[in-house]
């Protein structure tokens, strides 16, 4: 694998228009990533892997980072591609991705019509980070249940207070019961309690 | 054609007008408690008959969101929590953590720890695969007798994993720079025993399942996974090299001393469920080679890093991704460390069974619904893993 600064200039000269800027990861680590705009993510994804020089055949992981908004830059949520070539034996090539914050704008293109390897991968950051990816052919919630309303991974999500309640067919009876004095919610029973030891 | 079960269609055997009966598709659910699925994983199956025309995996039962638990503590408290990944290969998980740990902060393991982890994994790469034949087979049927067998021997290597870690299945046993715990002359001893008699055990395995008639109607060309789609989908391990792709990180990247080792990687050439099996039996002999390598090479010196600090550790802002050849595929961790550095910022699970089951409709569709079952049982899932 070439180095970093060369990789950066050849995917430039195959995708002329995209921006594309290096990272870098912990001085130990050595895998610096290249950080690409939205609209040109799937050109360069789709260049890696034709090119005959890289061959990028295995997307191996994906994944969605939320950085919150800091005095000096804002947040956004980074989603994160490590390619790998298995014809070639070579990699990795990480390809880095930003989207607002906000749940209306964060939308990425779907690299899942590239490697299917995507698919529950990104499936997975939408239901835990709500990263919207367009062209995804099953975009869905997979881990957490369908009707959950917000996504636990966003690094400011605070769970409702009622977290495990869900509606039952009961419901009417139960508030009927309550009300009729039959079950009570536990504060009202140690009140009861109190007022007979008194 | 999939019909809506909405739509209300009388159920017919007169012919429609071109002349072909006219049946409804069924809609079945296999899991979340059915035995084959093993833990809580359901199948959403659209049958024909008895044939599958479509199936949607719906996971998350176990989902408990174990990468924020891990954001939320120092970097080696989530340690022990990776044993419940995979509960199967504890040592494994571990040594993944640790290797994406150590890139990140650039700490260079002694000799002996890598032998030791090598040992470790070697012999997790056995149990799990002993015990996944197993179970594979008892979905097909065999009940007891093949995953009794595997028991018999994984009963052995716990032994062991109890004996140098205290625990059997919760080993908890890596740290960055090394191993917890020094391994004795005895565990060595026990570990060689182990290399010694387990060739024994699978010649016995072999002579009963290999040329067995029932496992060949009921395996071969089942579940055909071509090469193309084995890599474009991201599959890994041995359900991969079953497909014929040769991709083997302990070749690949050499990670710890799997460079010094000889072994060879076997692979498949049609990808059917009969494959898979096959590749597992091939994959625990050459386990075995490195086993006996390892131990035979292993040198004095100590099992962790002595400059390593546990106690308040910390890593440079920046992030990095490790990964291992876990007996299920590839299990990696991407770790990003901000500001501060006492806990990781981001912390991600690359979960090879959970990738794995990518392919699951398209290995499926076309077969009968009792070869699902045995389908889903050659990728080979732990629920703790796909869920999370």
């Amino acid at each position: 694998m070439e180095a970093i600064e060369k990789i950066k200039e050849i995917a430039a000269q195959a995708v002329p228009a995209a921006k594309i800027e290096i990272i870098n990861s912990t001085p130990a680590a050595q895998q610096p990533a290249l950080l690409v705009d939205r609209e040109h993510i799937y050109a360069v994804g789709k260049f890696f892997k034709e090119d005959p020089r890289f061959q990028m055949d295995f997307c191996s992981c994906v994944t969605a980072v939320d950085y919150l908004p800091k005095a000096d830059k804002s947040g956004c949520i980074e989603v994160v591609y490590h390619l790998y070539s298995v014809a070639q034996k070579q990699g990795p090539i990480v390809l880095k991705v930003r989207a607002p914050r906000e749940l209306d704008q964060c939308r990425v293109p779907s690299l899942t019509p590239l490697w299917r390897a995507c698919e529950f991968q990104e499936r997975e950051a939408y239901d835990l980070y709500g990263v919207k990816f367009d062209g995804h052919p099953d975009l869905r919630r997979i881990l957490m249940w369908d009707e959950f309303v917000d996504h636990p991974m966003r690094k400011d999500y605070v769970p409702p207070p009622d977290y495990e309640w869900e509606p039952t067919p009961h419901d009417d009876t139960l508030q009927r019961a309550v009300e009729e004095g039959g079950i009570m919610p536990p504060t009202a029973r140690e009140e009861l309690e109190k007022a007979k030891k008194k | 054609m999939i019909q809506p079960l909405t739509d209300a269609k009388p159920y017919t055997l007169t012919p429609g007008s071109n002349g072909v009966i006219e049946t409804q598709t069924l809609e079945v659910s296999i899991g979340p408690q059915h035995p084959s699925t093993h833990g809580v994983f359901r199948m959403d199956c659209v049958l024909d008959g008895e044939s599958v025309v479509a199936l949607k995996p719906v996971m998350g039962y176990l989902h408990r969101n174990h990468e924020q638990l891990a954001e939320r503590m120092a970097w080696l408290g989530s340690m022990p929590y990776t044993d419940r990944l995979d509960y199967f290969n504890s040592m494994t998980n571990n040594w993944a953590y640790a290797l994406a740990v150590e890139k990140l902060a650039g700490i260079k393991v002694p000799d002996r720890a890598e032998y030791i982890r090598v040992i470790m994994a070697e012999l997790t790469r056995l149990l799990n695969h002993s015990c996944v034949i197993g179970f594979m087979l008892q979905d097909l049927g065999a009940w007891g007798t093949p995953l009794l067998y595997a028991f018999r021997e994984r009963e052995r290597i716990l032994d062991l994993y109890e004996a140098v870690s205290g625990s059997r299945m919760m080993c908890n046993y890596m740290r960055f720079g090394g191993v917890r715990v020094n391994l004795t002359d005895e565990n060595l001893a026990t570990a060689k025993d182990i290399a010694t008699r387990f060739p024994r055990f699978l010649d016995e395995f072999e002579k009963l399942l290999t040329n067995n008639e029932v496992l060949l109607a009921r395996t071969q060309r089942v579940g055909v996974l071509p090469k193309e789609l084995a890599i474009n989908a991201g599959i890994s391990g041995p359900m991969a090299r079953a497909s014929g792709v040769d991709y083997d990180l302990r070749k690949v990247d050499k990670y710890g001393v799997y460079g010094r080792l000889e072994f060879r990687v076997p692979l498949g050439d049609i990808g059917d469920v009969y494959d898979r099996y096959y590749i597992r039996v091939l994959e625990m002999r050459e386990s075995i080679k490195i086993l006996q390598q390892a131990l035979r090479d292993i040198p004095q010196g100590p099992h962790i890093a002595p400059e390593v600090k546990l106690r308040n550790f910390k890593i440079p802002p920046g992030d990095g991704y490790g990964r291992i050849e876990g007996p299920k595929g590839e299990l990696g961790f991407y770790l990003v460390s901000d500001e501060g550095g006492k806990q990781p910022y981001r912390y991600h699970v690359r979960p090879p069974s959970f990738i794995n089951l990518t392919i699951l409709e398209d290995m499926c569709v076309g077969h009968k619904v009792a070869d699902v079952v045995v389908i889903l049982g050659s990728v080979d899932i732990v629920l703790g893993e796909v869920d999370r």
